[in-house]
């Protein structure tokens, strides 16, 4: 009965964690939140994994004097495929970060809507490139040969 | 030789990392590379498919550790059918020129080639896993270089391409809690040993519960409707070459994985009837995505941002094609992956094309490009025509499929929905005729433009031969390769 | 009699294409590619003809194509039924190639190799739409043609071309995929799709499937046929350059649907399949209303083109009327129309052209005294606007016959008045124009001629065809026609 009462328990944070990190993606306008919210709900799932492969009165999965009984050990499966899932989602949030600081660099803000305000105010399409870049600035060189990415310096429409 | 099942997928793994090494040295060796090991690949691919289509499936075994407890590659018809039209996207993808493919020139050190083979290596991976985990990782491999890809596309490219990011991780996230579900019931992870376990426990909470979460992340993937919401900006603002991969083949690998898991892990759970009512939502959805995809489509005037509003609508025929879920649809979903990857990969290398020459995105400043550039604007024609469905063009065959299953079930709204959505998809595409080949030059662009490089020539006319040969030959296709992979499938 | 395979079907619709692909080869030599226009239409009017005389000898040639589909082979089929149009269609093109080289030199049109080449591959998909020999085949031809007709609608560019060819696409893509539904609902209920004179779904479609199924099918090529209401295309697609109206909206497109309407109709569902269903008196009323209604709208136009292009709407629809029908003299009255109708509206157009580029006139009001301008020309109008209203000894009066008594037979008197009296209306939108012709004095503007000789020529020749037409049967076509009426409709007359 606690068995199954703890069992619950952790799904129900497991459920929690996963919400908090969803909300955290859509609902907050602040990029880097969105990102936290993104590695919450991540390491929900992770947690998700480890906690399935929880099992009482067993150890690692090293054969020693007590055996080759399956009982007697944790499954390592769910740790492996965690281990590797942390690893890809490491490589993810590298990603995400650098966008950020392209971001940042390109808009001095992190606020999605003042992003999406200040990228509306840049045509679509190549011809009109290099309408909206009144001060090039001292940012690091465009790294796309046709410069449509131009922006307003660290402080342009922060505010 | 098992190898046959892990071939296509090593040339690609492999060059993309000498890729990387080659382009520190010079730009252009990268491309090299890459269109070598591509052309390796897709070799592999065909032998691979023409061996499965024969002899059947071929499994191998990653590390001589024999599944269940090892990971296992699987080629069979629809894995090797699906590597086959990977690879030779990202081949024409690759031979087209790096400017007008990327937008930019690239200087040393950029890993451009190195990013589209690792795409490239995610989506075969994708295809030939056998294993459930081992496909989410390929997921996320694939969808790392797509974020970096889309990051190309400029300022709107970058911001597109981080809010892809957040969709696409928590699709691979739900995609992943769902494996989670199933190996804690079955206590496996390779497809065809729990296949043979689920039955046994088919309709538990559980089970219902993993497929709810694997059908809604994959959907996001692959940009089902109402899930399609990073669609048009990752497709619009990236560079025409990264728009024409990913609108062909990176959103049909999450299409593949659903057909994948759906018809051959949860089989009769899903195709049974006292399961979740997922098959009608994917119809339904679908039918949806049809409809709100043609009719934004209709209302744009970026030629990009229309094709990646007609990629929403066109993989709503895929969605629609797996939710009927008979043979006669699974024929007509599977042969839509295929036409929609060579007609759309087909119209973005065109506007690439026109972006090169005269670098207009504007529909209406295309006028009279058509005397301009024949060849190049006769093979967007045949691929524009194709998706209206203008017999005996491919395009035609797949609807055709699907209004054949939806009359054979008397799903009518269904039959009606696809045969009136073909004028939606005129409405739009006219736009552009008029401009391309009726109109007279206008802009001074346009006049003194040319036909573009050869081989955007030359892609675009392989692409455009394919559309025509793939509607004439399409019984072939069907009799041999299709037909085997929906009975495999629903059989 | 088995069909015997052959390559000429085939070669029908190969010739025209490889005409096409050997204009745009020619683009800069003018005259080359000129003459590559009239050569291939020559060249696929010897294929055809070779085929009437088998055909006539009742053999059936046939071209199998493979399949398409599982399980349903297509072929391209010379029956009698496609023969007649076939050979309508490429007799009219020799002289219609003659006849747009004269107009577009002397229009100094834009764009001519464009133009040349999409008109060469409209008659090859024509062809097609002729020698089908399944549905399927059929389909693709039918869509073929209404593409490959776009780029001449919208030829001169500018904002009513551009209109006109939204129009066209929107009505006959739309027909069209009406008609794909129908078609698969076919494939998926009796898993067949090769025309049977007769019909072939009788007994394995349900009443109601099969009145579902003619109504997608009814009014799919009723959108090609100009049947009202779905005619608002026809009278728009008039922009475009007259070559293309007399070629293709007055023989090979709406010909095409009218074609299709018979094929349907014939050799899909039957009399055995539409026996108990109001389906056929719901189409032959349509059509009559169509014939009343189109008149009586003629009469009122004064652009010239208009007018007719409202007579070809009210003759197709007898056409309809008599194919939904189905009785054997209606049936055959119907074929008989479709080269009668073909002859002499082609004539007119051509008249409609000739006076266009000569005198620069497209208003009927304009037209006062012209005939003593244009002797040959007018002389030619009027000899049309004689048999069209249905009067012997011209072509006219023999198909209309037909179809009054095969109306009365089949106790529809109803629809045999309608298309008797309506002779009446083409009188009167049509004779106005040869009266004011011949006995109103001519403005004083400026003096003109006969247009070339390139276009005189060739409506002299229709106008002569439609009166040997009126009277006898030209190399047994005659007799093909009744022979297909009677194999569709189960009755010899």
């Amino acid at each position: 009965m606690i068995e199954v009462l703890a069992d619950r328990y952790v799904y129900l944070f497991v459920l929690a964690l996963l919400a908090i990190g969803l909300y955290g993606v859509l609902a907050k306008t602040d990029l880097v939140k969105k990102v936290i919210g993104l590695v919450i709900f991540t390491t929900a799932i992770y947690l998700f994994f480890i906690h399935g492969s929880l099992q009482e009165d067993a150890t690692a999965p090293v054969i020693d004097e007590r055996g080759t009984d399956p009982a007697l050990y944790v499954d390592p499966l769910p740790h492996l495929l965690i281990l590797t899932a942390i690893v890809v989602g490491v490589g993810i949030l590298g990603v995400a970060l650098a966008l950020l600081v392209r971001l940042y660099r390109t808009h001095g803000t992190m606020d999605e809507g003042l992003i999406v305000q200040h990228l509306s105010g840049i045509e679509p399409g190549v011809e009109d490139t290099a309408a909206t870049d009144p001060e090039p600035g001292d940012r690091d060189p465009p790294d796309d040969g046709r410069g449509h990415d131009g922006g307003h310096g660290h402080d342009g429409d922060g505010a | 030789m098992s190898q046959i099942a892990v071939l296509p997928l090593l040339p690609l793994l492999f060059g993309a990392v000498i890729a990387v090494l080659a382009g520190l040295w010079n730009a252009r060796a990268a491309q090299g590379v890459a269109i070598v090991a591509t052309a390796a690949s897709l070799a592999a691919s065909l032998t691979g498919l023409v061996r499965v289509t024969t002899d059947g499936a071929v499994t191998y075994a990653l590390g001589g550790w024999p599944p269940p407890i090892g990971i296992e590659y699987v080629l069979d018809p629809l894995s090797a059918f699906m590597a086959s039209i990977v690879a030779l996207i990202g081949l024409l993808v690759v031979i087209y020129p790096v400017d007008a493919a990327f937008d930019i020139r690239p200087g040393r050190g950029v890993p451009l080639y190195a990013l589209v083979l690792l795409l490239l290596t995610g989506l075969m991976g994708v295809m030939l896993s056998g294993d459930l985990f081992h496909l989410f990782v390929f997921l996320e491999i694939y969808a790392i270089a797509t974020y970096g890809l889309v990051s190309l596309g400029g300022a709107k490219g970058v911001f597109a391409s981080f809010r892809y990011l957040l969709f696409g991780t928590v699709g691979s996230g739900l995609y992943l809690l769902g494996v989670g579900f199933l190996y804690f019931s079955t206590g496996t992870l390779n497809m065809a040993d729990m296949a043979g376990t689920l039955p046994e426990i088919a309709g538990s909470p559980t089970v219902l519960g993993a497929m709810a979460l694997i059908v809604t992340g994959l959907a996001l993937k692959m940009a089902l409707f109402p899930l399609h919401v990073w669609l048009p900006d990752a497709h619009s603002f990236s560079p025409p070459g990264v728009a024409a991969l990913l609108a062909a083949v990176q959103v049909k690998a999450g299409a593949y994985a659903l057909i994948r898991i759906l018809f051959d892990v949860f089989g009769p759970a899903y195709t049974g009837s006292d399961g979740l009512p997922v098959s009608a939502a994917l119809l339904w959805f679908g039918l949806a995505g049809v409809i709100y995809g043609s009719w934004l489509a209709t209302r744009q005037a970026d030629i990009k941002r229309l094709l990646a509003y007609s990629t929403v609508a066109q993989l709503g025929y895929i969605g629609v094609g797996i939710g009927l879920a008979t043979r006669i649809a699974l024929i007509g979903a599977v042969l839509h992956v295929l036409n929609h990857a060579v007609m759309k990969s087909g119209l973005f290398l065109v506007a690439g094309g026109i972006i090169q020459r005269t670098g207009l995105k504007s529909i209406p400043r295309f006028a009279g490009l058509g005397k301009r550039m024949p060849v190049t604007m006769t093979g967007f024609a045949i691929a524009a025509l194709s998706m209206v469905g203008i017999p005996p063009l491919a395009g035609f065959w797949s609807k055709f499929y699907l209004v054949w299953a939806a009359v054979d079930v008397g799903n009518w709204v269904t039959a009606v929905v696809i045969v009136a959505s073909s004028m939606l998809t005129l409405v739009y595409f006219l736009r552009l005729f008029e401009q391309i080949f009726v109109l007279e030059p206008r802009e001074a662009v346009v006049a003194d433009a040319t036909e573009p490089s050869g081989r955007v020539i030359g892609t675009v006319s392989v692409l455009a031969a394919s559309i025509v040969l793939i509607g004439v030959f399409n019984v072939v296709l069907v009799r041999h390769v299709v037909g085997p992979i929906a009975d495999a499938a629903v059989g | 009699m088995d069909p015997q395979v052959s390559w000429l079907p085939a070669a029908a619709v190969v010739v025209p294409t490889l005409t096409s692909a050997l204009i745009v080869a020619a683009r800069r030599r003018p005259d080359v590619r000129d003459g590559i226009l009239v050569t291939g239409a020559v060249v696929t009017f010897a294929i055809v003809a070779s085929i009437v005389p088998r055909v006539v000898a009742g053999e059936i040639l046939t071209t199998p194509l493979g399949q398409l589909l599982p399980g349903a082979e297509l072929h391209l089929t010379a029956d009698g039924m496609g023969m007649v149009f076939a050979a309508l269609a490429s007799l009219l093109w020799v002289l219609a190639g003659f006849y747009a080289i004269g107009y577009m030199r002397g229009d100094r049109a834009g764009n001519q190799t464009r133009f040349y080449a999409f008109y060469s591959l409209c008659l090859a998909t024509a062809f097609g739409v002729a020698f089908a020999g399944d549905l399927l085949t059929f389909f693709i031809a039918y869509e073929l043609l209404t593409v490959t007709t776009y780029p001449l609608v919208a030829h001169n560019g500018d904002g009513k071309a551009l209109t006109a060819g939204r129009t066209y696409l929107g009505y006959l893509l739309s027909g069209g995929a009406l008609v794909l539904l129908g078609i698969v609902i076919v494939y998926a209920t009796t898993g067949e799709l090769s025309f049977a004179a007769g019909g072939f779904v009788a007994g394995s479609m349900s009443p109601a499937m099969t009145g579902f199924v003619f109504a997608l099918f009814a009014v799919g090529f009723g959108t090609k046929a100009g049947l009202m209401p779905l005619h608002a295309w026809l009278p728009g697609a008039m922009v475009a350059p007259t070559p293309v109206s007399a070629l293709l909206h007055a023989v090979a497109v709406v010909k095409g649907g009218v074609f299709a309407v018979g094929r349907a109709v014939g050799f899909v569902f039957g009399p055995a399949a539409l026996t108990g269903i109001p389906a056929q008196t719901l189409l032959a009323t349509a059509a009559a209303i169509t014939i009343v209604t189109a008149s009586v709208i003629a009469l009122r136009q004064d652009h010239l083109k208009r007018r007719l292009a409202y007579s070809t709407i009210a003759h197709l629809a007898y056409i309809v009327l008599g194919f939904a029908l189905l009785t054997p003299a209606s049936y055959e009255g119907s074929l008989m129309h479709i080269v009668n109708h073909g002859a002499l509206k082609i004539t007119l157009f051509f008249a409609a052209g000739a006076i266009h580029i000569a005198a620069h006139k497209d208003y009927v009001s304009q037209l006062d005294g012209i005939g003593r301008r244009m002797p040959f020309t007018m002389t030619a109008f009027a000899v049309a606007a004689y048999g069209l209203a249905g009067l012997p000894p011209v072509g006219g009066f023999l198909s209309k016959w037909h179809l009054v008594l095969g109306a009365y037979d089949g106790g529809h008197t109803a629809f045999a008045a309608v298309m008797a009296f309506s002779g009446l209306f083409t009188a009167a939108y049509l004779f106005p124009i040869v009266y004011r012709a011949f006995f109103r004095p001519p403005p004083a503007d400026h003096p003109h001629g006969e247009a070339s000789s390139l276009m005189v020529a060739p409506l002299c020749i229709t106008a002569g065809l439609a009166v040997l037409l009126g009277l006898g049967d030209l190399s047994g076509m005659y007799a093909v026609m009744a022979d297909v009426a009677g194999a569709v409709t189960g009755g010899a007359r």
